[in-house]
């Protein structure tokens, strides 16, 4: 595993947790289609959040939240409906959320939600 | 979080707009959006003001930060709106006093490290600014000078992002790193130009000091090479120094063209001579986007020569006739209407026929009079019905520049102080009326009593009226400039000596 797939993977595991501490379900990880890949779907409230995770070992390359661009909402926005259709559940109650990871080595880790981006 | 506001300024033409710039960061992907009919120059603010703002040790947080210039419906551009942007960011985010920055102006555009670039039109935006009654505005140091010369208005200098968010309650370092402040361009030094340079010219040079004293449109009409430019030039040298108000709309002019303005308000009237093949959206302003003054705005409370005048495109020349009834001119674009002062001293000159030899003893003309025809009615009659003095200049003969040489000229300063004479007594009769200048008095007033002319000084006239030779325009056209030479005298009314003299000096060309 490359280093940056390392922290993309750890990046992952520290949204989940957060995402579960803060009273989601997750229902799905890592969940692939032919056109791309959700890193997370949790729920919570009856409500499926599609969760696109970013993780940055810092900021000087920019904020993970930079990262998410219009052609990447897109593409989450289209995964998303096909999600729901292989769980069988209406795209009605669903919806995009952000996690931004900054982790730096040797320190602990800084998380931010942001709820409902599109 | 909390939406911080500030204020900037919309300039259209001279006039400004106060135009609040309220910011609000919310929880979303990173986006900067400004929005209220921002020009390409404003969105671009974004860029700038990003990296001004990390530049200055700032940062802005990964969050939609959304910019709103009110009122929204007011079409907005330039890049003065920078500082205003950058600021009221720093306040939403909590770098800055939100107070502070209420209740002061912004002006400025900002560099890619912070610092704060001389902008056009700082004199304009200063002086909008206290006509809205705003207490204190702020603008980069390279434009103190000209911001400085509005009365009544607290004006702060600030060369960088950093200084302008320490003012308003940053903690930031003060020290470094140091930016070099930029300088803007430096002003050209006026040129004085001395009446006593014409020699042998003083017919011309009595009928210049008329022209100045009456504030008279004048015609120069005389062969290449006879002193026409050289006399126009010296026009503005004899006028009356400029008013506050009249210098800081020239001076505002200058700043929206970019032009540098010195930190002392320039009270000479300002000299404008178009090359004739101008087109009339460079002689009347004009441009898509911004508009831009043009020449006969940047010639406002002074002279507006035009050189050769026939040569002029007839259209440019019919454009003149607007500002010169009014004194303003107003253009209209789909989205705005921009309005520029314009009281403007026209003088044209012209050559007597293409060649510019008809007429001159020394030499043959060689033009057929059907194109001498043409060339002059290129200028319409409703814009030489405008023209109250027309004046015909000789060559200067080897024996009247010898003469000349011998005694002493005019000068400028005894001209100006002659014409100031002439146009404090002007003013003194002309109180209690709309007028002050003898050119701008109505033909009915003057024949009408208790001002009407005994009629042994209007013999002359009234025989060109019954010959044909005198339209009734024409008539109180040579009345006006009678008044203007009585005034030059000294005495109470023109008598048949002025009233010659004025006709003689509107035969320039047949009318």
């Amino acid at each position: 595993m490359a280093s940056k797939d390392v922290l993309g993977r750890r990046g992952e595991d520290l949204a989940a947790g957060f995402l579960e501490r803060a009273g989601y379900e997750i229902l799905d990880r890592n969940w692939r289609s032919t056109t791309g890949e959700i890193d997370i779907v949790a729920q919570s409230g009856g409500v499926v959040a599609i969760v696109e995770v970013k993780t940055r070992s810092g900021v000087s390359s920019g904020h993970p939240f930079e990262a998410i661009t219009y052609q990447k909402l897109r593409r989450l926005r289209s995964l998303a409906a096909e999600w729901c259709t292989a769980a069988g559940r209406s795209s009605r109650v669903v919806r995009i959320d952000v996690v931004g990871v900054v982790a730096p080595p040797g320190a602990p880790a800084v998380i931010e939600h942001l709820i409902g981006v599109s | 979080m909390a939406v911080a506001r500030t204020w900037a300024v919309s300039l259209l033409g001279l006039e400004g707009a106060l135009v609040e710039v309220e910011t609000d960061v919310s929880s979303g992907l990173p986006r900067f959006i400004i929005i209220g009919l921002a020009d390409r120059a404003i969105s671009e603010a974004e860029g700038r003001v990003r990296q001004a703002v990390v530049n200055s040790d700032c940062a802005l947080p990964p969050h939609r930060i959304t910019v709103n210039l009110s009122p929204a419906g007011l079409p907005k551009n330039g890049t003065a709106f920078d500082l205003a942007i950058a600021l009221s960011c720093l306040a939403a985010t909590g770098h800055v006093e939100s107070s502070s920055i209420a209740r002061v102006v912004h002006a400025g555009e900002l560099g890619l490290d912070g610092r704060l670039r001389p902008t056009p039109g700082i004199l304009p935006i200063v002086r909008a600014a206290r006509r809205a009654g705003r207490d204190v505005v702020m603008v980069p140091s390279a434009n103190a000078a000209e911001a400085s010369l509005v009365p009544g208005i607290r004006v702060v200098t600030v060369d960088s992002l950093r200084a302008a968010a320490i003012w308003h309650g940053a903690e930031l370092d003060v020290g470094d790193p140091v930016l070099e402040p930029v300088v803007g361009p430096t002003a050209a030094p006026a040129e004085h130009l001395e009446l006593a340079d014409v020699l042998g010219q003083d017919d011309a040079v009595e009928a210049l000091v008329t022209a100045a004293a009456g504030g008279h449109h004048l015609f120069l009409l005389g062969p290449p090479g006879s002193g026409k430019t050289m006399l126009a030039e010296r026009l503005p040298g004899i006028l009356p120094p400029l008013s506050t108000d009249a210098a800081l709309d020239v001076s505002s002019v200058r700043s929206l063209g970019g032009e540098r303005v010195g930190d002392v308000l320039d009270r000479v009237p300002p000299f404008e001579g178009p090359h004739h093949t101008a087109t009339a959206a460079a002689v009347v302003g004009g441009g898509s986007g911004v508009i831009r003054p043009g020449a006969v705005a940047r010639a406002s409370h002074g002279v507006l020569f035009l050189d050769e005048a026939p040569e002029f495109a007839r259209v440019v020349l019919d454009c003149l006739r607007q500002p010169l009834e009014t004194g303003w001119i107003t253009i209209h674009r789909a989205n705005a209407v921009a309005r520029f002062p314009a009281r403007v001293q026209l003088v044209l000159a012209a050559n007597p026929c293409p060649c510019g030899q008809y007429g001159a003893p020394e030499s043959a003309c060689q033009c057929a009079p059907s194109a001498i025809r043409r060339y002059f009615s290129r200028i319409s009659g409703p814009l030489l019905d405008r023209i109250d003095l027309q004046v015909t200049v000789r060559r200067v003969s080897s024996a009247a520049a010898r003469l000349a040489s011998e005694r002493p000229a005019s000068t400028s300063a005894h001209a100006r102080s002659r014409v100031l004479d002439a146009r404090g007594r002007a003013e003194k009769r002309l109180r209690g009326t709309p007028w002050s200048l003898n050119a701008h008095v109505p033909g009915a007033y003057l024949r009408s009593s208790p001002i009407a002319l005994p009629s042994t000084a209007l013999r002359p006239l009234d025989r060109g009226l019954e010959r044909g030779a005198l339209t009734m325009r024409g008539y109180d056209r040579v009345l006006r400039v009678a008044w203007t030479l009585a005034d030059l005298r000294g005495s109470a009314g023109p008598d048949l000596d002025d009233v010659s003299r004025a006709l003689f000096l509107r035969k320039g060309i047949a009318a």
